[in-house]
């Protein structure tokens, strides 16, 4: 009941995450003495903090035991240091912080937020947080509920042609890879994992130099620096995660086509494309932006939606990870016009890697970019999300500072040279499902 | 999606509409065309929300015509004589804004999120809209092909969205909260642009009309910029809105709905005052902390008993909300345990509420609850959004942004003996709609519609 997020509405059309891009808040940057990065912004308007641990602990790194590090994620707060399940809950609550983790394939974060206007509120929340991060104990009985939880989530995801179409789409992808893997992990998989390989697993990733802190809110420097090494003292120094394979290399174009008793399909498009740091970066944004990834005015939606009227939602993005993402487009329609949506899409494409944009839509492109700059840090919830993620990837500094001249920078040329070298319409992977 | 995502939304519950506590930041203004203006300056940003309301959604529709106000919000991008289809998106987006629209039972908004400087532009676009909306016949022909895909996307391939659609038609005999703010596909296929034409001439007016600006403006100078825009656009005669009260509840009421699906759902739901309606005024809050004792976090008693300590419920929730026209629902929704059965679950969730009325609740647990409200309230004012949605969707039901600035305190002085009290008199199986998913194998031959059999 207590947040605005549940609400019983319908928007003209689907939000999709955009990949994070900021105005320059100031950052300040330094490492612990056992190695953990931190990345603060002072934000003194309002008496709150926010706190984001992000480690290199997704779900590649899961090895034989697909689902591994979403159990040790989702474990950290059924048991730490004296505390059971109901204590820890109870000590968050009771001083209204919300607490919050997950995992996903590259990265898992653990989050608070607190007020810091009462210290002894502060300090309880920190103080359970920091347990909680440092000497979770996995209780065996935790452990058995949450693989049960876990097969109740795969089978919620059977019944669920969006998700299908998403895992076996990654699974096509990424075949022989480590983002292969479904993060829930298998029936299969979850029989073998043991309260040992949680243990393990943590010890091993959530670890000083394998992490990153991000601190936004109500703090001073020094303040900052307090809490970074409290929370630092209970990690090991360890070793940052090795680096990922490389994508298998992509074959003939296929067509994976799934039966479901669905009214419409549920169509994924695309390959693996680019990593962070990809210097191709900024075209690729900008120009996919034009093709699918700018809302009401992008190309996708135009034709599949706006001219056609055959789907609600349609869109594209590139999802840069450590090791090289997914190009995706995506769409849901009625299942007799799923050919007719996948022909428009896959012959847009093809025409846009060909000519690229026009510079008319690169230049608005370019505006609603820039423009909008302001937007992408107006709140420390923004803020502190950004932060985690340049941390993560090791991105430069002044990675927000410079954004909007990158963005400025990018040519015609640029785009389609850059969508040349990373989306070969040849070879794309298409599943389908029900419809 | 784990289990609980599916249930927070198949649960629809608003938020908890939680403002400014203390000193109001809030400036009222009316134009004399009846059109009122909210202004709350925040300055950690150098941008702005405007948001345009209209009070209509799907609770003022009737048989035939459901979901006309969501095609109408869709068709609202398609156009006016000065801006063609498409444009206003165009300008929006070249300002480098973000902007969007949303439709819901009690209301219907549009809202941009800006640099602060590009306000003029926003404001001349929705004046523009609010008065000469073409409804070109050829878009609408596409427009509606799409929100059927909305449809099949949402609810009919979605079997929790299924089961709460017929749950909630059940629940509501007269009441127009039975119907889905998508509306019935039927309806969908029958919709016709003089329809649309109809709606807007009857509810897009400036007297129906609420404008919300939150972030780095200066009240007054939004006040004079919207006079200019909105101020020359002549009020309506509005139509009159009839109660439709919903007819006293007669016995409990259950359903099942079959469907392709994997998990069995359970949702209740209790008839519930809210707080437009409530014969006693501390009701509401008492119910909204009576959901926040059962369902506000980890250590509240469904997680804590029915999902860690019984490991009878995989996901378990309880909803309210206070803030609506209309009277409201008082909801469940839970999924069981692997091994486990609806019917034992429905009783466990039985025992939770038996013992809400038999004890009062904990004081440690009411502080908890508090607490949270507390500091939901300072967290909520990080999003300029969430701050221009609360004044809004209190303006549209009826309760007035003003309703907001004292909800901490109503919240804290909820006792015990209020919360058992609304327990023992709303929490009765006389007043109780159930609803149970029961899943159907998953047989690519049999698609929703052979089960829910629309007609086509």
């Amino acid at each position: 009941m207590l947040k605005t997020t549940l609400r019983l509405f319908l928007p003209v059309f689907l939000l999709l995450a955009a990949p994070l891009v900021s105005a320059a808040p100031r950052i300040q940057h330094w490492t612990t003495d056992n190695g953990l990065r931190v990345y603060f912004v002072e934000a003194r308007e309002l008496p709150m903090l926010d706190l984001r641990l992000v480690f290199n602990a997704g779900s590649a790194r899961d090895g034989e035991l697909a689902g591994v590090a979403r159990l040790t994620s989702g474990l950290l707060n059924n048991g730490a240091g004296e505390w059971d399940a109901d204590t820890i809950a109870n000590r968050f609550e009771s001083v209204g912080a919300q607490y919050g983790g997950g995992a996903l394939r590259d990265m898992a974060w653990v989050n608070l937020r607190t007020l810091t206007s009462d210290a002894d509120w502060l300090e309880t929340a920190l103080t359970t947080y920091i347990t909680v991060v440092g000497a979770p104990n996995f209780p065996q009985r935790d452990l058995d509920r949450a693989l049960r939880n876990t097969r109740v989530a795969l089978q919620g995801r059977m019944q669920n042609p969006g998700e299908i179409a998403q895992t076996r789409f990654l699974e096509t992808l990424y075949a022989g890879h480590p983002y292969a893997s479904d993060p829930l992990g298998t029936e299969q998989s979850l029989d073998t994992i043991r309260r040992e390989d949680l243990q393990a697993f943590h010890a091993r990733h959530y670890v000083a130099r394998n992490g990153v802190l991000a601190l936004v809110g109500d703090l001073d420097r020094a303040g900052a620096e307090r809490i970074a090494a409290r929370i630092a003292a209970v990690l090991a120094e360890g070793e940052p995660a090795p680096a990922l394979p490389a994508p298998p290399a992509r074959g003939e174009a296929t067509t994976l086509r799934i039966e479901f008793p669905s009214e419409q399909s549920h169509v994924l498009i695309g390959q693996p494309a680019i990593a962070r740091g990809d210097a191709d970066y900024f075209p690729l944004y900008v120009g996919n932006h034009v093709l699918g990834g700018s809302g009401l005015t992008s190309r996708l939606f135009d034709e599949v939606r706006g001219k056609r009227g055959l789907a609600y939602s349609v869109y594209s993005y590139f999802l840069p990870m450590t090791a090289p993402g997914p190009f995706m487009m995506g769409v849901q329609t009625q299942g007799a016009q799923a050919e007719e949506a996948i022909g428009v899409m896959r012959d847009l494409l093809r025409d846009y890697i060909d000519k690229g944009p026009t510079e008319a839509e690169l230049a608005a492109s370019k505006r609603n970019i820039t423009g909008g700059f302001p937007l992408r840090t107006a709140s420390n919830s923004d803020i502190v999300e950004q932060l985690g993620m340049i941390g993560f990837y090791d991105l430069p500094l002044d990675w927000l500072d410079r954004f909007s001249e990158r963005v400025e920078a990018v040519t015609v040329d640029d785009v389609r040279e850059a969508f040349r070298r990373h989306v070969q319409p040849d070879r794309l992977v298409t599943v389908v499902v029900g419809g | 999606m784990s289990p609980t995502r599916i249930l927070l939304s198949l649960l629809l519950i608003p938020a908890v509409l939680a403002p400014a506590a203390a000193a109001t930041r809030v400036h009222e203004y009316r134009l004399d065309n009846g059109m009122k203006i909210l202004v709350q300056p925040d300055r950690r940003a150098p941008v702005a929300v405007a948001q345009v309301w209209y009070g209509v959604g799907s609770s003022y529709e009737y048989g035939g015509v459901t979901g006309v106000s969501h095609v109408l919000e869709h068709m609202m991008f398609k156009g006016t004589p000065k801006h063609p289809a498409g444009e206003f998106s165009r300008i929006v987006s070249e300002l480098g804004g973000r902007e969007n629209a949303f439709t819901s039972r009690d209301y219907t908004a549009y809202y941009q999120v800006l640099a602060n400087d590009r306000l003029p532009v926003a404001f001349e676009l929705e004046a523009d809209r609010m008065q000469n909306l073409a409804l070109p016949p050829e878009e609408f022909a596409q427009e509606i092909r799409v929100v059927r895909e909305e449809r099949r996307l949402r609810t009919d391939d979605n079997p929790n969205s299924l089961t709460y659609e017929h749950f909630n038609a059940a629940a509501w005999l007269n009441s127009p909260y039975g119907i889905p703010v998508i509306g019935w596909m039927t309806d969908l296929e029958h919709m016709r642009v003089e329809d649309l034409r109809a709606w807007y001439e009857r509810w897009y007016a400036p007297n129906n009309a609420v404008l919300v600006v939150v972030g780095d403006v200066d009240p007054d100078a939004v006040h004079a910029l919207a006079r200019e825009h909105f101020g020359a656009i002549p009020a309506r005669d509005l139509p009159d809105v009839k109660p439709r009260t919903e007819v006293p509840q007669r016995g409990e009421r259950r359903i099942v709905v079959k469907a392709p699906a994997e998990l069995p759902t359970l949702l209740m739901g209790y008839k519930t005052p809210v707080l437009t309606s409530a014969e006693t005024d501390w009701e509401p809050y008492a119910l909204e902390v009576l959901a926040g004792v059962l369902s506000g976090g980890g250590s509240a008693r469904l997680t804590r008993e029915l999902v860690r300590g019984q490991e009878i419920a995989a996901s378990a929730g309880a909803g309210y909300n206070g803030f609506s026209r209309l009277d409201n629902l008082f909801m469940f929704s839970a999924v069981p345990a692997r091994g486990r059965t609806v019917a034992e679950l429905e009783a466990a969730l039985e025992a939770e509420i038996e013992r809400l009325k038999n004890e009062p609740v904990d004081d440690l647990e009411l502080e908890r609850v508090k607490a949270q409200v507390v500091t939901s309230d300072i967290y909520e004012r990080d999003s300029i959004q969430n701050q221009a949605f609360q004044l809004g969707a209190l303006e549209m039901v009826g309760l007035g942004w003003r309703a907001g600035e004292d909800y901490v305190e109503r919240i804290r002085a909820v006792t015990p003996e209020q919360v058992q009290a609304v327990a023992r008199k709303y929490l009765i199986s006389d007043r109780r709609t159930v609803a149970r998913l029961d899943p159907q194998p998953i047989d690519p031959a049999r698609p929703p519609s052979s089960f829910d059999g629309h007609l086509r």
